[in-house]
Parts: C-alpha cells; sequence; structure tokens
C-alpha cells in the first residue's frame, strides 16, 4: 500500500461493466516526507475521499477484485483510507487538520 | 490504473490463441498535467477507442481480466474511455 494526494476526479461514460457506478479518482502517489513519486494513478474509491485529501491506496488485484466482490475483475487499484496524519522517525511530515488542501 | 491518450493502433492478424477479434492500441501515458510521462506502449481494448482519445488503462495481470477470455498472455488493458479528467481545478488534455 501507498499513500496518495487526491488531485482530481475522472469521469468515464464508457467503460468495462465492472467499472460502473465507481467513483475514480485522480492520484498522485506520495513519499513518506510528503514529497511526489511515480506517475500519476486513477483508484476507485471505496473511501469517500475527496479533492486535495491525503489518501491509502492499495494496487494489488486480489485485494481489488475482493473489493468489487467480483471474480476476474480487471480492477487493482483501489482508494481504501483517508489520512488523518503520518509521523515519520518521530515527527509529523502530514496533519489533515493544520494542512491546507493539496498542501 | 493509469491516464494515457491513444496514439495509434497495431494490427497484428496472428496472434495467439485467446487474442482473436481483440483490438490492439498504442497508447502513451499521461501526467497531471497531460504531458506524457513514460514509455508508449500497447495495450488491448476491452472499450472502442481511437486515436486522439483520453482513456484509462490498467496493467499487470489485471489486463488480461479486461479481454473476453480472462487466460491470455497480456499485459495492459484499456478499461474506459475519458470523458473529463481534473486535476488541481484543471481540466486534463482539454485543448
Amino acid at each position: 500500500m501507498f499513500l496518495a494526494e487526491v488531485l482530481g476526479t475522472v469521469v468515464s461514460p464508457v467503460q468495462h461493466p465492472v467499472l460502473a457506478g465507481e467513483k475514480l479518482l485522480l492520484l498522485r502517489v506520495l513519499r513518506p516526507d510528503g514529497t511526489p513519486a511515480g506517475k500519476t494513478r486513477i483508484a476507485l474509491d471505496r473511501a469517500g475521499a475527496g479533492v486535495g485529501e491525503r489518501v491509502l491506496v492499495i494496487d494489488e488485484g486480489n485485494s481489488g477484485r475482493q473489493l468489487v466482490a467480483r471474480e476476474n475483475a480487471p480492477v487493482k487499484t483501489v482508494v481504501v483510507g483517508v489520512v488523518d496524519y503520518v509521523a515519520l522517525e518521530g515527527a509529523l511530515t502530514y496533519d489533515s487538520r493544520t494542512s491546507a488542501p493539496g498542501g | 490504473m493509469y491516464l494515457a491518450r491513444v496514439i495509434g493502433r497495431v494490427v497484428a492478424t496472428r496472434r495467439t490463441s485467446g487474442l482473436e477479434g481483440v483490438a490492439l492500441q498504442w497508447i502513451q501515458p499521461l501526467d497531471e498535467d497531460g504531458a506524457p510521462a513514460g514509455k508508449a506502449l500497447v495495450a488491448c481494448a476491452a472499450i472502442s477507442s481511437g486515436p486522439g482519445d483520453l482513456v484509462h488503462y490498467v496493467d499487470g495481470r489485471e489486463g488480461a481480466l479486461a479481454c473476453p477470455q480472462p487466460f491470455v498472455p497480456v499485459d495492459a488493458a484499456i478499461l474506459g474511455f475519458v470523458e473529463e479528467a481534473v486535476a488541481r481545478g484543471r481540466r486534463i488534455g482539454a485543448d
């Protein structure tokens, strides 16, 4: 699992049937210190996350299929939590109560 | 899953069994600014799409699961057509 920032949303009216009705979020993957890392990703939202929030993301097929409860579903990237705060070596690197959206 | 733009198509009439009739597209992954990110790749298309379209795709084993037959040698598949993608209030790929 990894942490990411929700950058925005993706609207996809024509897609694989397993994704029907799912909210898709555009994510930027983050390092523990909050700096960006890796490719921009798209994930299903299973945590009620909003733009600017820091989220916990799973990127693994069996977990994805379990979450959509469909055998052979081509799903693996799913937002599974909204982060309150992150501590790294004793220091807070992110706090949702003091962080401005997108910060 | 990732955001990409369809940049072309690939025609391969002779292919491994199980992949008959599956469309192959060249796609270029994009970052949150709509700029190319990493190498272009070939993906199977689970939906109808064509050059210029903004799409989302899945890589790895899940690519094969999006094909008509799930046990095929495929590592990327286009899952959906993207009508609108917004990052930090800005539309991606809005020309």
